[in-house]
């Protein structure tokens, strides 16, 4: 039986009011006022696709034995490297092995889905035993623009083989069209479409049903036969019209988490398809649809392994878990839209020496240390001489992953002269459950809330933009655990 | 067992420059004038130096490499000459290799200089660099010295279960009793008479440490010409003889930053430099022994944890020996006579050097009645490179005779 094993996702912690938005900018499109329900979203300062994709990734493997993973795929239109496989990036991050494939899916919007075809592929054609999907956007729209507004930044992650499977898939249905809805040139920073009610009248309520009849006429089956129907459209006039013409009543229509995420490009079909598993009980169907550039379908069946226990934050758990950002200049500023000053400390060059992190791949990308053979202390960076000083054994050391670790904060500071876009840079020291300590950047976190003694997880973050030569280097922070409230 | 120095090296000469923005001077004019007056001070011909040791810390905006613009500046006719770095125990390090370069025997008179010219760097605190390596950016936290002393704070206030507002009042008095001092003293920096509430009331650099906790950014140069304690009875023959009782360093294991031992609440190379330190110089008790300090008041809360570190205050209890004063000018053990840190600020490659310039002006009884601390016996200068989870401490005990 082939299909999804476990699944997981990452919505970033800030969320932004559209009304704040609409506040800053609503005077020169009065019209946006139309897209400002609820709140987006937001990626933090030192979140991209890349992160979003190794959390929602970690999320999904919390359950997992990863060394049997032998294929990854990343889809996203925002990938960070043109050239440099940014699955790779993922790859280290996780701490997978070395044997594996991996690929970047990108362009169409729909690339989450055609990764997730591909990854179910592979699973049918034995050439992989067990892969790693995952997603994740944060497309930009201009100041001023409806994409702005109804863009959101999430991830979704699944893992797919061919045994103990939670959803099992039946079945796919594909178009290409060349709709140009949505585009971005070479260069383009920012989403660029054609007018909505073209998109609506002729895209939308258009090629979204004609990709689910031609699906269910291929299969010879009845959309009455599913229990929840998963398809990406924020727009409600075009939603309206498919679920009539579709005849998906309203308990079959998986919520589009417009007004709580926003959408996240080619990552949502899949944000969805996770929000949609979370609630899923055994024997369900659920038929999923992705949109660009023509639709994927896929159809799934739920089994009973749903019904196991998983320590996965999902979408709800992390929809739950979150901080307002109540400053709509500062998300220009994160978004790096809104050049501003961030002072003579911040021109020193960051210029990544390629060679360096190659052979600090492992303590840098994936956080592993070293734990004496000898004596079992547990210390990072790596070490070839024991630190403990009733040991100090030379070249007795194996490897210690502190990534999946839990820490708590043994001290920390507020920092108001070290150069940043989230001033005050809040960091500190960590001391690892099981051993091993160091000083960490804290993220997603207020200087308020911290105290010392609490638990903190680890989250894999951009550590620098070097703006010379418009890359970002990637280490890992310490998220303070939050309390949250219920539901989802 | 190595028994040490002690009683056979004397200071015959030191020179500190005015320390401050000096936008006027270079790293050049700085190294002169601390030499010029170091130089009178010692009654010798400049060709009776035989060794010279350059301590000098930032490569990025200061003379770059090499002892070679010392050598070059002041003319040294072909000598030796050494530079060395080792973060903030630069310029005590250039006086350790002077002193045992006499010591060896190998040289009868050398000569140790820290200079630092910071204030070119374009913006206030150190100058970044690589000064902890090419990769640091690429990992850790985007750590600032203040927010990497900062945390001292925080876990010595989880580790003595005292408030944050009980610590602030006590660093509040640190810093408002060494302006005092340094509004006493024409050669500081930062000569302003301070109070605590203005102290309390400034803005947060890194929590918990405010503006006034954090010493200035400033550029500077002191010197030290050293022999040995036979010569210099012969040189000077009706004057005090100053002499060094220990010098001592300490640098980390490791054990800090790596392993679970240490709680971030005080230096653990500071109490194994202070008691290499008491050893060498035969000090049994060093709350009754030590007359005056310098120690390195880069934040206050490093003063603050360094009084416990140095074994002058029981563990846990340096808010109360602050708070009563023990530290202040007319106190029991004053610290920071000359205005510290906080008011001379901290060229880096000079800082050691400047801070034996104080103890020796005491010993000498040459300082203004204002600020003379009475009846100066031992004097103990320390300190400390690097941050508190990996850093060298440093650590010097001169006195009488």
């Amino acid at each position: 039986m082939i299909g999804i094993q476990a699944f997981g996702g990452y919505v970033p912690r800030y969320r932004l009011d559209r009304q704040l938005i609409y506040q800053s900018m609503g005077w020169m499109a009065p019209g946006n006022k139309a897209h400002c329900r609820g709140e987006k979203a937001v990626a933090g300062f030192d979140e991209d696709s890349i992160t979003m994709a190794v959390a929602a990734s970690l999320d999904a493997m919390c359950n997992c034995d990863r060394s049997r993973i032998d294929s990854l795929c990343f889809a996203s239109t925002c990938l960070p490297f043109k050239e440099r496989l940014n699955a790779g990036i993922i790859k280290t991050a996780l701490g997978l092995k070395n044997e594996i494939s991996a690929a970047d899916f990108s362009s169409g919007l729909r690339s989450g889905t055609t990764a997730l075809l591909h990854a179910l592929d592979s699973i049918k054609a034995k050439r992989s035993r067990s892969t790693l999907l995952c997603a994740a956007d944060n497309r930009l729209g201009k100041p001023a623009s409806p994409q702005e507004i109804i863009f959101g930044d999430a991830g979704a992650a699944f893992l797919v083989g061919d045994e103990n499977v939670v959803a099992e898939f039946k079945g796919s249905y594909s178009t290409t069209h060349d709709f140009v809805d949505h585009y971005r040139g070479e260069f383009a920073k920012y989403d660029r479409q054609w007018e909505d009610r073209w998109i609506r009248d002729v895209g939308l309520t258009h090629l979204i049903p004609e990709a689910f009849n031609g699906f269910l006429q291929k299969y010879g089956k009845q959309i009455s036969e599913y229990n929840k129907i998963v398809y990406p459209c924020h727009d409600r006039t075009a939603r309206k019209t498919i679920n009539n013409l579709m005849g998906i009543a309203p308990e079959m229509e998986q919520d589009n988490l417009q007004e709580r995420i926003g959408d996240s490009g080619s990552a949502h079909a899949l944000v969805m398809l996770v929000k949609a598993l979370e609630n899923a009980v055994a024997g369900e169907r659920i038929l999923v649809l992705s949109f660009g550039n023509g639709c994927d379908v896929l159809d799934f069946e739920v089994t009973f392994a749903i019904e196991h226990p998983s320590a996965s934050k999902h979408i709800s758990g992390w929809l739950n878990d979150r901080i307002e950002l109540n400053n709509y200049t500062k998300y220009l500023v994160w978004r790096n839209i809104l050049p501003v000053e961030e002072g003579l400390r911040s021109e020193e060059d960051l210029w990544t020496r390629w060679s360096l992190l190659w052979r600090k791949r492992n303590e840098i990308l994936a956080l592993r240390g070293t734990r004496c053979k000898q004596c079992g202390t547990v210390q990072y960076p790596p070490q070839r001489v024991c630190v403990n000083d009733e040991c100090g054994a030379i070249d007795e050391m194996e490897e210690y992953g502190f990534s999946d670790k839990t820490g708590i904060i043994a001290s920390y500071t507020g920092d108001n002269l070290a150069s940043s876009f989230n001033p005050p840079a809040i960091y500190g020291q960590i001391e690892f459950e099981g051993g091993g300590k160091y000083m960490f950047d804290f993220a997603d976190c207020e200087l308020d809330a911290l105290s010392t003694g609490m638990p903190v997880k680890m989250s894999f973050r951009k550590k620098y933009h070097d703006p010379r030569r418009d890359i970002s280097g990637y280490f890992w922070k310490a998220v303070p655990s939050k309390e949250t409230t219920t539901d989802g | 067992m190595a028994k040490g120095i002690r009683d056979k090296i004397a200071i015959i000469g030191m020179g500190c420059t005015r320390f401050g923005e000096r936008w006027e001077s270079g790293a050049e004019d700085l190294m002169v004038e601390s030499f010029t007056e170091c130089l009178a001070d010692a009654g010798i011909e400049r060709k009776e130096i035989q060794a010279a040791y350059l301590g000098c810390y930032n490569d990025e905006v200061n003379i770059g490499k090499s002892a070679v613009p010392l050598a070059k500046t002041l003319k040294l006719p072909f000598i030796p000459v050494t530079r060395l770095e080792n973060y903030c125990a630069t310029a005590t390090e250039a006086f350790r290799a002077a002193c045992y370069a006499v010591a060896s025997g190998a040289y009868d008179i050398a000569l140790a200089l820290g200079v630092e010219k910071l204030k070119d760097a374009g913006y206030g605190g150190l100058p970044g660099g690589a000064g902890a390596g090419v990769d640091a950016f690429m990992a850790g936290a985007n750590a600032t010295a203040p927010g990497a002393f900062a945390q001292l704070a925080t876990a010595y206030a989880a580790k003595h279960g005292i408030t944050m507002e009980q610590i602030k009042h006590a660093l509040a008095h640190v810093s408002v009793k060494s302006h005092a001092n340094g509004a006493l003293n024409k050669k500081a920096h930062l000569r302003k008479v301070i109070t605590e509430e203005q102290v309390l009331a400034a803005p947060m650099i890194a929590y918990p440490l405010g503006l006034f906790d954090c010493c200035g950014v400033s550029d500077g140069s002191a010197a030290a010409i050293v022999t040995t304690t036979d010569i210099a009875r012969a040189i000077k023959p009706k004057e005090e003889i100053i002499s060094v009782k220990s010098i001592q360093i300490a640098a980390t294991s490791g054990e800090e930053s790596i392993s679970t031992n240490w709680d971030g609440s005080y230096f653990a190379t500071t109490r194994r430099a202070a008691m290499q330190a008491y050893e060498e110089a035969a000090i049994k008790n060093p709350r009754q022994e030590i007359s005056m300090m310098e120690v390195h008041d880069c934040f206050s809360i490093t003063e603050f944890v360094t009084m416990e570190d140095l074994f002058i205050s029981p563990e846990g209890s340096a808010c109360d020996d602050v708070l009563n004063g023990l530290f202040d000018l007319n106190g029991g053990i004053p610290c920071q006579v000359d205005g510290g840190l906080k008011c001379f600020g901290h060229p880096v490659g000079a800082s050691g050097l400047r801070m034996l310039y104080a103890m020796y002006e005491q010993l000498l009884e040459r300082v203004p009645e204002e600020r003379k601390v009475h009846n100066a016996r031992l004097g103990l200068t320390h300190n400390l490179g690097g941050r508190p989870h990996q850093n060298v401490a440093a650590i010097c005990i001169i006195g009488r005779g």
